[in-house]
C-alpha cells in the first residue's frame, strides 16, 4: 500500500499507467477481461502471486483440461488443504475429483499409483513428506520401477506432492528433507520448485507428464509472493522438468541450490555484490534429472562453486553435484574444491536458538563463499 | 461317389452339459450366497480342463529349467492353485482387471500370456513379456497389472485400478489377490476401509494355501477367517479346489461388485504343491503325507476330469489327447525359451521412462553409459 501511495506521488499525469495492477486471480481475471476486449492499456504486466495461489492455480488449470486429473490426500477437499494449497477446488469440481482420504498413507498412495496404471492421472498429496516414509515402497517399488519391470507396457502418470524440508519449530520429526532419498531412485522425476513461477509450471509439467513425479514443495515458500511474468500467467505454461534456472548472473562463484534456500542464496549474493564479488546462483528446479550441464557452464566462467541445500550432508544433493563437476569436463575450470553447504547433521531441534543453527543461514552462505574466494 | 465312413468317435455320444452340486460357501454379512448347484457345458469343461492342465505342465516345466539353472532367482510355482485363476477368469470378462501378487505364473496365462512368452520372460529372454527385464515375478499384460514382488503392496493398487474402473465408469471390476501371509498386512486394512468408503468395485481375493512361506496359518493370524478379516466388508469362503466353486463364487461376488454395492471378500480354500519358492523344499513345516492326501483327494484337475467323465461331458480318450496336445504345447515353449536369445545390452536402460525422449544413462563408471529410450 505504501508503494502504491509512493509511485503515485511520483508520477506526473500518466498516474494511471503507473498504477500497481491487482493481485492474484483479480489480476488474472482483469488480464482475461482485457484480452477479450482487445485492451492492453501498457506492457504486459507481470502480477504479484504467493506460490500457494501459484500451487492453487496450476491445480485448477490441470483438472479443467484433462479429465483424468484427480486430487487425492488428507484434507484436500473440504478442508481446502492443509495448507489451503486446494482452496475452493473440491467446490468447484466435486467429490469426484478431489477425494478426502482418511489417514492411510500407505493405502492412499498405492491407490493413487494403482489408479494411475488403470489410465487415471493422479495427483497425490502428501501433508508433508516425512509421511510419505508410511507409503515410500509404493512410490518407489509400485511407481518409480513399473514402467521399467514391465518393459514400456505400464506407465504410471502419477504426481506425489506436499511440504518437503524444514518448517519453523514443527522439530524433528516434521522436518526432514527427501529430495536425496527420492532423487536416489531411476524411474522417478523429482522436482523442487522456488518461485511460484517453479511452483506453478513444474506442477502442470509434472501432471502433464506420464511418469511419476514426485514434487517437494516447502511449507515457509507457501505464503511468499513472487512475480508471475505473464507468460508463466497463461494456462499452458509449463517449464521443462530437467533444466535448471540461472536466477542471477554472476563472474566469481557459483552458488547452486534448490526450493526455499535459492532465496537465502540470492540474498548472500546482494551482501557480497556490494564488496565486489558477484555471484552466480542458479536454481537448479530438478533434483532429477539433474541439469549439471547448466552446473559445468558456470563453473567454466566462474571457476567456483559452493552447492547449497537444507537437507543432511551426507549422501546429500551436494554430495551429487560435487561428485558429478569432479568427473565432468568442469573439473579443470575449478580452482578450489567444490564445497557445501548444508542442513546440520542433526534431528531438527525445537528450541528456535537451536533451529536456527540447523539450516543455513545466510551468513554460513557468505563465509563459505569467502573462504572458497579466499577472502 | 459313396461315403467311407472312417471310424471315429461321434461327438455326438456325449452330453452337451451337465449340472453339479457343489459346496455351500461361508458367508459372512451376506445373507444369501453363490448357487450351491451349477450348469457346465462340454465346451467349458474341455476349456476349463485344458487350461488347468497347462497352467500344470507350465509349472513343472518350470520346475525342471529352475533346477537346470536355465532359470534364475526367484521362482514361485502356482500347481495345485489352478482351480483359482482358472475358475476366477471364466466369471469375469476380458475387459475386467486382475492383479496379484508373486505367484503369478497361472494369472499371467489365463489374462492373456502364451506360454512361450511366460517361460521366456522366466529365462530372461527378449522374447519374454517384459522383454526378459522383468522376471517371474513381473509379467503383465492388457488388463493384468502383474506380479508384484512386495506382499501385500498389490492391494492397494488394485484399488486404485477399482477406483479407476468407478471414475470411468464403464462398469469394469478388479480383481485384488493376496495370500494367507499377506492377509495380515496393514495396508490391506488401510485399503478395505477406503475400498468400503468409496465402493470401490473391487473383489478382494484371499488364495488361503495354507502357509506363508514357512508359517502355518495357525502361527501367523489371530483369526484365520480371512474371508472375515474385512471386517464391514461381506465376505465369502469358497473350495478353490474345484473350478467350478471357484467360477460360482467368482459370479457372485463381480455381480455383488457392478451392482455398485462395493467391495467384497473373497477367500479360496486352496493348496500349493511346491514348497513357497523353488529354494524351499516345503516339507520343513509341512508333511509329505499332507501333500500326497490333498493331490489324491482334491486335486483340481483330478476333480474336473472325474465330474467330466462321470457325467459322459468327454471321454479318457479325449482328456489325453488334450495332456498330449498340451504336452506338446508346453514343450515348444520351452525350446523357444531356452533358444530365444537374451535381451541385447541396448535394451538395458530402456524404459526408465514412459513416453520419453531418449537420454543417457550412467553405467558402472562415468565412462559407460547408455541410451534410454522410452
Amino acid at each position: 500500500m505504501a508503494a502504491a501511495t509512493a509511485l503515485r506521488q511520483l508520477a506526473p499525469l500518466g498516474a494511471r499507467l503507473t498504477r500497481i495492477p491487482p493481485h492474484g486471480r483479480a489480476a488474472g481475471r482483469l488480464l482475461q477481461q482485457q484480452q477479450r476486449r482487445g485492451l492492453r492499456l501498457s506492457a504486459p504486466a507481470a502480477i504479484q502471486v504467493t506460490v500457494r495461489d501459484a500451487l492453487n492455480q496450476a491445480l485448477d488449470e490441470e483438472l479443467e483440461r484433462d479429465e483424468r486429473v484427480f486430487l487425492l490426500g488428507e484434507e484436500v477437499a473440504q478442508y481446502d488443504g492443509a495448507y489451503k494449497i486446494s482452496r475452493g477446488l473440491w467446490k468447484k469440481y466435486g467429490d469426484k475429483r478431489v477425494i478426502d482420504t482418511p489417514i492411510s498413507e500407505m493405502g492412499f498412495a498405492g491407490i493413487a499409483v494403482g489408479a494411475a496404471m488403470a489410465g487415471l492421472r493422479p495427483v497425490c498429496e502428501f501433508m508433508t513428506f516425512n509421511f510419505s516414509m508410511q507409503a515410500i515402497d509404493q512410490v518407489i517399488n509400485s511407481a518409480a520401477k513399473t514402467c521399467y519391470m514391465s518393459a514400456g507396457l505400464i506407465g504410471v502418470p502419477i504426481v506425489f506432492r506436499g511440504p518437503n524440508g524444514a518448517a519453523a519449530g514443527v522439530a524433528a520429526q516434521h522436518s526432514q528433507c527427501f529430495a536425496a532419498w527420492y532423487g536416489h531412485c531411476p524411474g522417478l522425476k523429482v522436482v523442487s520448485p522456488w518461485s511460484s513461477e517453479d511452483a506453478k509450471g513444474l506442477l502442470k509439467a509434472a501432471i502433464r507428464d506420464d511418469n511419476p513425479v514426485v514434487m517437494l514443495e516447502n511449507e515457509l515458500l507457501y505464503g511468499v509472493p513472487f512475480e508471475l511474468s505473464e507468460q508463466a500467467q497463461s494456462k499452458d505454461f509449463v517449464i521443462p522438468i530437467g533444466k535448471a534456472k540461472i536466477e542471477r548472473e554472476g563472474t566469481h562463484i557459483t552458488l547452486v541450490s534448490h526450493s526455499r534456500l535459492v532465496g537465502h542464496c540470492l540474498e548472500a549474493a546482494s551482501v557480497l555484490a556490494k564488496e565486489g564479488v558477484e555471484c552466480e546462483v542458479i536454481n537448479m528446479r530438478t533434483i532429477r534429472p539433474m541439469d549439471i550441464e547448466a552446473v559445468e557452464a558456470s563453473i567454466v566462467k566462474t571457476n567456483h562453486l559452493i552447492t547449497v541445500e537444507g537437507g543432511w550432508p551426507q549422501f546429500g544433493v551436494g554430495a551429487e553435484i560435487c561428485a558429478r563437476i569432479m568427473e565432468g569436463p568442469a573439473f579443470n575450470y575449478l580452482d578450489a574444491p567444490a564445497v557445501r553447504v548444508t542442513g546440520t547433521d542433526v534431528p531438527m531441534p525445537y528450541a528456535k536458538i537451536l533451529e536456527d543453527s540447523s539450516t543455513p543461514q545466510v551468513k554460513d552462505i557468505i563465509f563459505a563463499v569467502k573462504k572458497v574466494l579466499n577472502i | 461317389a459313396s461315403r467311407v465312413m472312417v471310424a471315429s468317435r461321434n461327438y455326438a455320444d456325449f452330453a452337451n452339459e451337465a449340472t453339479f452340486e457343489i459346496k455351500k460357501c461361508d458367508l459372512h454379512r451376506l445373507e444369501e450366497g453363490p448357487s450351491t448347484t451349477t450348469v457346465m457345458t462340454r465346451e467349458e469343461g474341455l476349456q476349463y480342463y485344458r487350461t488347468m492342465q497347462i497352467i500344470r505342465r507350465m509349472e513343472l516345466k518350470s520346475d525342471q529349467m529352475y533346477k537346470q539353472k536355465i532359470i534364475r532367482g526367484f521362482c514361485h510355482l502356482y500347481d495345485g492353485q489352478e482351480a483359482c485363476c482358472v475358475g476366477l477368469e471364466a466369471a469375469i470378462k476380458p475387459t475386467d482387471h486382475v492383479i496379484t501378487a508373486y505367484r503369478a505364473h497361472g494369472f499371467t496365462y489365463t489374462r492373456g500370456v502364451p506360454v512361450r512368452e511366460i517361460l521366456a520372460e522366466l529365462t530372461g529372454r527378449k522374447g519374454g513379456c517384459a522383454k526378459g527385464k522383468g522376471g517371474s515375478m513381473h509379467m503383465y499384460t492388457k488388463n493384468f497389472y502383474g506380479g508384484n514382488g512386495i506382499v501385500g503392496a498389490q492391494v492397494p493398487l488394485g484399488a486404485g485400478v477399482a477406483l479407476a474402473c468407478k471414475y470411468f465408469g464403464k462398469n469394469e471390476i478388479c480383481l485384488t489377490l493376496y495370500g494367507d501371509g499377506a492377509a495380515n498386512q496393514g495396508q490391506i486394512f488401510e485399503t478395505y476401509n477406503m475400498a468400503a468408503l468409496w465402493k470401490l468395485p473391487c473383489i478382494f481375493i484371499c488364495e488361503n494355501n495354507r502357509y506363508g512361506m514357512g508359517t502355518s496359518v495357525e502361527r501367523a493370524a489371530a483369526s484365520t477367517e480371512y474371508y472375515r478379516r474385512g471386517d464391514f466388508i461381506p465376505g465369502l469362503r469358497v473350495d478353490g479346489m474345484d473350478v467350478l466353486c471357484v467360477r460360482e463364487a467368482g459370479k457372485f461376488a463381480a455381480e455383488y461388485c457392478r451392482s455398485g454395492k462395493g467391495p467384497i471378500v473373497m477367500e479360496l480354500q486352496t493348496y500349493r504343491y511346491h514348497g513357497h519358492s523353488m529354494s524351499d523344499p516345503g516339507i520343513s513345516y509341512r508333511t509329505r503325507e499332507e501333500i500326497q492326501e490333498v493331490r489324491s483327494k482334491s486335486d483340481p484337475i483330478t476333480l474336473l476330469k472325474d465330474r467330466m467323465v462321470n457325467n459322459n461331458l468327454a471321454s479318457i480318450e479325449e482328456l489325453k489327447d488334450i495332456d498330449a496336445a498340451v504336452k506338446k504345447e508346453v514343450e515348444e515353449a520351452a525350446q523357444f525359451a531356452t533358444t530365444d536369445p537374451e535381451p541385447p545390452l541396448e535394451e538395458l536402460c530402456n524404459h526408465i521412462y514412459f513416453n520419453e525422449p531418449p537420454f543417457e544413462v550412467r553405467g558402472a563408471n562415468q565412462w559407460i553409459k547408455y541410451k534410454s529410450v522410452s
